[in-house]
């Protein structure tokens, strides 16, 4: 057990944030040993919500463990069923429909626009300014509400199921997603002109916590926070899945490797979520929203991997099959894990004030974290 | 670069290394005495260049443990799989967090979840589980814990 408070004979002091503290958005803890103002240490301790569901997901059916994965990073749920659901249908070979393949598609970029949404409101919100909160979460309503519609939950969708999706999509789905895009098209410059534009805002982001690029891949960050350092890390571009091969996107990149280089990554990613949802609302094929699939599910012998893009990077899922109904063992690569490693680095040297805008554009989602 | 081509440099860096069929990604056993050199090679090696430790995991097989790595290139976006047989009794395997920083949360999380003793780790302790844990490891296959329910 480390000593966690009080002062160490260097003169330093040691202070906890967390676990319960409204800036780590969850139960978070961390170990800060500081000398004046000056960061000189920052130890994450993890597991109060560790749920072990890597052990779970061994007594589960193929069927089954899907949906414990929603509970991991609970902003990306559809993307963390949607890579175990990859990672069956790899295993049985599967053919998805494309019908199926449209809506999985449409989801997961309605779920990153919903989590990028969140991320901006909250961390708008830890650097002082509560009233983009409320925009933020004006428009994430409206992407909660056509989630409801169609697979009856807000939070855990539990929509993906091996072979395609649960159900078909609600009668009003394709025109509630293109009011939701006219929506956030006319709203949009709020966002940067109450944040994004902010000199007090950008006095705070520019030059902190500045991530080069060899340390981002040494470190393994993925998703916003490596392309912030200028590292193309996209796994919908390098190893893409389902239809990302056939879209025209853009993999955000910024050079500055600094917390406002990860803003802007963020901001301009869920204009890319948009032109991607706007080349398939129209265009969603007639047919079967499901593969036929046997009523139970056998994996053969041997290994899965499949990478996928969450809002906060790159999830792998590994599952090792001795060929039953349950997984022998499941590994869960969360893209939260490896960008919270990185925080210690980053945070040496600067003030205590800046931990804040550090972890905020980091976006940690703790459970994911966990697992 | 074709798998062919990665195995032909591989035998050359060490020829000791075995190569699975069938997996997604070329798959490589080697002995974990071997691990520390090959390791370095395999970061430093101009052709190779893999940088990125995009997946580091044990597997408990009742009779050994197998630790998994999983290796890709940020350069040439080439990826293999490494595997390390263990011993299940005293498993032991030189640390790789001074070559991919991220192994260090990945070790520790490998150290308290199957018992594998990192050597040479900067940190080596429990991350996730608290005080008190130590010596029981919870992923293995013969964890028992009535209290807390673990296994459905």
């Amino acid at each position: 057990m480390v000593e966690t408070i009080g002062n160490t004979t260097e003169g330093s002091m040691i202070i906890n944030v967390g676990p319960q503290h409204p800036a780590t958005h969850g139960v978070l803890h961390l170990v800060i040993t500081l000398n004046g103002e000056t960061i000189q240490k920052v130890e994450p301790h993890l597991g109060y919500i560790h749920r072990s569901i890597e052990k779970m997901c061994e007594s589960l059916t193929y069927r089954q463990f899907i949906y414990v994965t929603s509970r991991m990073d609970y902003l990306s749920a559809h993307i963390n069923n949607h890579a175990c659901a990859l990672c069956v249908e790899k295993g049985m070979q599967i053919e998805v429909p494309a019908r199926a393949q449209y809506i999985r598609v449409i989801m997961d970029e309605l779920t990153r626009i919903a989590s990028h949404e969140l991320w901006w409101g909250a961390m708008a919100m830890d650097l002082g300014a509560f009233t983009p909160f409320f925009h933020a979460f004006r428009e994430r309503e409206s992407i909660n509400d056509i989630m409801e519609e169609t697979c009856g939950a807000r939070l855990t969708m539990n929509y993906m199921v091996p072979g395609g999706v649960m159900q078909d999509i609600h009668p009003a789905f394709q025109q509630k997603v293109k009011a939701f895009m006219q929506l956030f098209k006319r709203k949009f410059h709020e966002y940067n002109e109450m944040v994004t534009g902010n000199i007090i805002f950008q006095n705070r982001m520019k030059n902190v916590g500045v991530l080069s690029a060899e340390d981002a891949i040494s470190y393994g960050c993925s998703g916003p926070a490596a392309r912030g350092s200028g590292v193309s890390c996209d796994i919908r571009k390098i190893h893409p899945y389902e239809i990302y091969n056939t879209l025209e996107f853009e993999e955000i990149l910024e050079t500055g490797g600094d917390s406002f280089s990860r803003y802007m990554v963020r901001l301009n990613e869920m204009h890319q979520s948009i032109k991607i949802i706007e080349q398939l609302i129209d265009n969603i094929p007639e047919g079967d929203f499901q593969a036929k699939t046997k009523a139970v599910l056998k994996l053969p012998k041997g290994e899965f991997y499949q990478r996928v893009e969450t809002a906060r990077g790159e999830l792998g899922v590994y599952i090792v099959s001795e060929g039953g109904t349950t997984p022998y063992r499941i590994k869960f690569r969360s893209p939260g894990f490896s960008n919270l490693s990185v925080l210690d680095h980053i945070a040496r040297g600067s003030k205590l004030g800046d931990l804040v805008a550090m972890m905020g554009t980091l976006d940690l989602v703790i459970p994911d974290i966990d697992r | 670069m074709t798998d062919e081509e990665l195995k032909i440099i591989l035998v050359e860096l060490n020829p000791s290394v075995t190569f699975d069929e069938g997996g997604e990604w070329l798959t490589i056993n080697i002995e974990s005495s071997q691990w520390k050199l090959l390791s370095e090679l395999l970061r430093r090696d101009a052709r190779l260049c893999f940088d990125y430790l995009f997946c580091l995991t044990c597997i408990d097989w009742k009779t050994h443990l197998t630790m998994v790595y999983h290796l890709s290139s940020t350069s040439f976006r080439h990826n293999i799989v490494l595997k390390i047989n263990l011993d299940r009794v005293q498993p032991e395997i030189e640390t790789v967090s001074n070559i991919w920083r991220t192994a260090e949360f990945h070790e520790r999380e490998v150290y308290e979840l199957f018992g594998v003793n990192f050597l040479n780790h900067p940190d080596l302790r429990l991350l996730i589980l608290p005080d008190g844990w130590e010596g029981k490891n919870p992923l293995r296959k013969d964890f028992e814990d009535p209290i807390n329910m673990i296994k459905l």
